[in-house]
């Protein structure tokens, strides 16, 4: 092991752009991944009630919600594979040495997938000439596959906070591996069951959202109430069950990494009765400056007691740890998701309390309002869970096994940054068109929707429920079916 | 013994990928080069037709190479990724154009728009494969070693250089013949004839290159030289070939039926011929199959997790192709996404 002064001190220069190269793409690929795992079982609810109560409404929706799938499943493939080059591109040195322990669960990953891709490509394409049962019943695996997937993604994320399975032989390498261990470390199942609901939570609600928006500007028919019910309410059922489980994945941490939850919690010394701090600020000599303290909370939150010892970031050496600047980002980013998702759980209650009592939705434009922005804070809230639990972990990119210093690439920090510059660019065009595309889409669905007889939409009227009345739009193109 | 397992399991995906993914790219070369707007109008329709519902299953093939590569045989991994940088990442941002412009050029209706998406695809359909391919010749001329860093001559050699454009030419043969079947299926004798002429030149090409590589192998890369004319690696190189003549037979018989067969058969026993000339090496003279193959249980569980997932994937992958070679499978039109018109659906 190098010590700890030597490496400060000369941090490659390759580590600024292989990071900055790394979350950037991350971060992108994550704004992808809440619709790629949860968006077909979305949209197969609302295909099978479509089928059910022979719902064309209901079928429209889930045709549309597939034609958006089509144009994101195929950017998710590429932003997913450009992450699995950077493992070798940016990476080289983890891969080479701790590929063969932790590797396994892109293995399950990467068939998951391909069975996804398969499934997908039929559900996409199986709409105009499948029979409409067996249509349905291919797409229904697709769910148990994008959980598959997730399952060997967070297993080597897990592993990377978690390592074990493993013993090291006296030069450093992994030996005598121990594959089931290394799959099922202490912060899986937490990380996993924590991902999973919040990749359903926030497909829900940003699907939901676009409803909420057009029922806003007076679009209350039967399509708005039927696109906006269905997400909204899959994504306000499992709201609470992610506060339950982020509240258990925090104490997993506290239990499992405690510098992590130190850097959280922005906690300096290891003592009894730690304050809870709402955001503010850690400066490098372990004061706090602004934010708002509330005393023993932070004990009481990791342990249930005042008096529960709460680990502080100086109980490892300086460079062992996040630096003071990383631990109040982190503690920034976990105090805003912690926030989303309580906001989350308010508005999940006020629709349950709506529905309770009077079998509606709820009237009020605030609630749409909040409704049509719960998309995008789910989506931060994401990042932000994304954010903490990698920064959280620095220096390590194997959690006191392997330093980033350590696993970066040789190659030239100026070939790094040219790739970086260039792959910002890449991606602002392909995310930038992808929105365009949406967006067109919409536009266009909208106009149809317009000239089918149902006309502008009323303004601030009552409920129209009028798609059943519609004409129908003619003929469908020649040869379309046999 | 596992880890040769493990090894040829990645030759078969590597093989898998040269097909599918090739045939995609090689659709992509024909975009390019079907002319102006008005005249590659029909030939474009045709690619976007009928490469749109197998698009990610023919590109997940690589995300498996690329695990079982880092999985089975990390330090050949880092070792490629590290000395083949270059080409491995303008290959990535190859992937990338052409997967955007797959995905965006469908639903984009202005034509300066599907000019653009279509620049992408098309661009991107000769940098992937050339770069992949001179990261294999890389490989394959044992450039890459423990002290090779990322420069230029591990990747611009003529070994290099000559599996890149054979990369090229493959996939332009592969995308010809799929879509001169397409063609057929489509029922547009025009573009089948169309596709096949082009299909033969793609086909020419990639013999002359053949012989070619197969004089500068003698020379630069004299391992896979040596293995290329013995043993294993002759049989599949004399495969190879006669699959070559084989599907120049089938190109120019007017039914065309199982030119697509014979056309896999020339890539995939030239793939595994390369594979098999490697042996006992993943890079030849420097580091052997059992030298970089990672821990045994770990390679045992990748065999058990292969044996499931093709338990699991090839009914599903089988029904697929099956679909999309019987027409059943076809894209949402406005038609269907317009309200009504769902009424009648099945």
């Amino acid at each position: 092991m190098h010590t700890a002064v030597s490496l400060l001190a000369d941090a490659p220069a390759q580590m600024l752009p292989a990071r900055s190269l790394m979350a950037f793409t991350l971060a992108s690929h994550i704004i992808l991944v809440p619709l790629g795992v949860a968006l077909p079982l979305i949209t197969l609810i609302m295909h099978g009630y479509g089928l059910r109560r022979n719902d064309p409404t209901a079928l429209l929706l889930a045709r549309r919600w597939s034609a958006v799938m089509a144009v994101q499943f195929a950017i998710g493939v590429v932003t997913g594979t450009v992450l699995s080059f950077e493992f070798g591109l940016l990476w080289p040195g983890m891969m080479g040495r701790w590929g063969d322990v932790f590797g396994i669960g892109f293995g399950v990953e990467a068939w998951a997938f391909f069975l996804e891709a398969v499934l997908i490509a039929i559900y996409l394409y199986g709409w105009r000439r499948l029979s409409s049962r067996t249509h349905f019943l291919l797409g229904l695996p697709l769910p148990a596959a994008a959980l598959l997937g997730a399952f060997g993604i967070l297993a080597a994320n897990s592993w990377m906070n978690t390592p074990r399975g493993f013993s090291l032989d006296p030069a450093g390498n992994p030996v005598d591996v121990k594959i089931w261990k290394a799959i099922f470390t202490p912060m899986f199942g937490p990380q996993y069951w924590h991902f999973v609901v919040a990749m359903l939570v926030t497909a829900g609600y940003v699907v939901a959202g676009v409803y909420a928006v057009g029922w806003l500007r007076g679009r209350r028919d039967r399509y708005h109430r039927l696109g906006f019910t269905i997400p909204f309410t899959l994504a306000a059922v499992f709201t609470p069950v992610q506060f339950v489980l982020g509240d258990s994945i925090a104490r997993q941490v506290f239990h499992k990494q405690p510098v992590k939850f130190a850097a959280m919690e922005i906690v300096w010394k290891t003592d009894t009765h730690v304050p809870e701090y709402l955001f503010g600020r850690m400066h490098p000599d372990g004061s706090i400056s602004g934010g708002i303290r509330i005393p023993q909370l932070d004990s009481i939150l990791a342990g249930f007691r005042p008096d529960t010892e709460v680990t502080g970031l100086t109980s490892v050496p300086a460079a062992d740890r996040p630096t003071a600047t990383q631990a109040t980002l982190i503690h920034w980013t976990f105090d805003i998701m912690v926030g989303i998702g309580s906001l989350l759980v308010l508005l999940a209650l006020w629709y349950a309390l709506i529905w309770l009592r009077r079998r509606r939705l709820p009237a009020s434009p605030w609630f749409f309002r909040c409704a049509a922005v719960a998309g995008l804070a789910s989506v931060v809230a994401v990042e932000c869970g994304w954010i903490t639990t990698e920064v959280g972990r620095q220096p390590w990119i194997v959690y006191q096994n392997m330093r980033v210093a350590e696993a970066v690439t040789s190659t030239r920090s100026t070939s790094l940054w040219i790739m970086f510059g260039l792959v910002v660019v890449v991606y602002l065009v392909v995310f930038g068109s992808f929105l365009a595309v949406l967006l067109k889409m919409r536009t266009r669905w909208r106009l149809a929707d317009g000239t089918t007889g149902e006309g502008p939409p009323p303004e601030q009227g009552p409920e129209t429920e009028t798609p059943e009345t519609d004409t129908p739009y003619g003929p469908r193109s020649a040869g379309s079916r046999t | 013994m596992i880890a040769g397992v493990i090894a040829v399991v990645l030759l078969l995906a590597v093989a898998a990928y040269a097909c599918a993914g090739g045939t995609d790219y090689g659709a992509g070369f024909w975009d390019l080069a079907a002319g102006g707007a008005a005249r590659g109008e029909r030939p474009r329709r045709l690619i976007d037709h009928a490469m749109a519902p197998v698009w990610e299953v023919n590109n997940v093939w690589l995300i498996f190479v690329l695990v079982i590569m880092w999985t089975g045989f990390p330090v050949f991994f880092q070792r490629a990724f590290t000395a083949m940088w270059l080409p491995l990442a303008l290959a990535a941002v190859g992937i990338v154009l052409r997967g955007a412009g797959f995905a965006l050029r469908k639903p984009a209706r202005r034509l300066a728009g599907r000019r653009l998406y279509g620049a992408m695809f098309a661009v991107s359909s000769l940098l992937t494969p050339f770069f992949l391919g001179a990261a294999v010749g890389g490989v394959a001329s044992g450039r890459v070693t423990a002290a090779t860093t990322a420069s230029t001559d591990a990747w611009a050699n003529p070994t290099s250089v000559l599996f890149g454009l054979l990369a090229v030419a493959t996939t332009a043969l592969l995308g010809a013949v799929f879509l001169a079947a397409d063609a057929r299926r489509f029922a547009a004798p025009d573009l089948d004839g169309y596709f096949r002429r082009r299909a033969l030149a793609a086909l020419a090409v990639v013999a002359v290159l053949a012989v070619i590589t197969l004089f500068v192998t003698h020379g630069d890369a004299p391992h896979v030289w040596h293995g290329l004319t013995h043993g294993v690696g002759l049989v599949f190189v004399v495969v190879s070939a006669l699959a070559t003549l084989a599907t120049a037979w089938l190109l120019i018989r007017p039914s065309g039926a199982w030119s697509r067969v014979t056309a896999a058969g020339v890539v995939v026993s030239a793939v595994l011929g390369w594979g098999m000339a490697q042996r006992p090496y993943l890079i030849p003279t420097s580091l052997t199959v059992a030298d970089g193959a990672g821990a045994h249980t770990t390679l045992r569980w990748l065999g058990l997790v292969t044996l499931v997932a093709l338990v699991l994937i090839v009914p599903a992958v089988a029904l697929l192709y099956w679909l999309d070679t019987r027409g059943e499978l076809e894209g949402l039109t406005d038609a269907d996404l317009r309200r009504p018109g769902a009424g009648d659906e099945g």
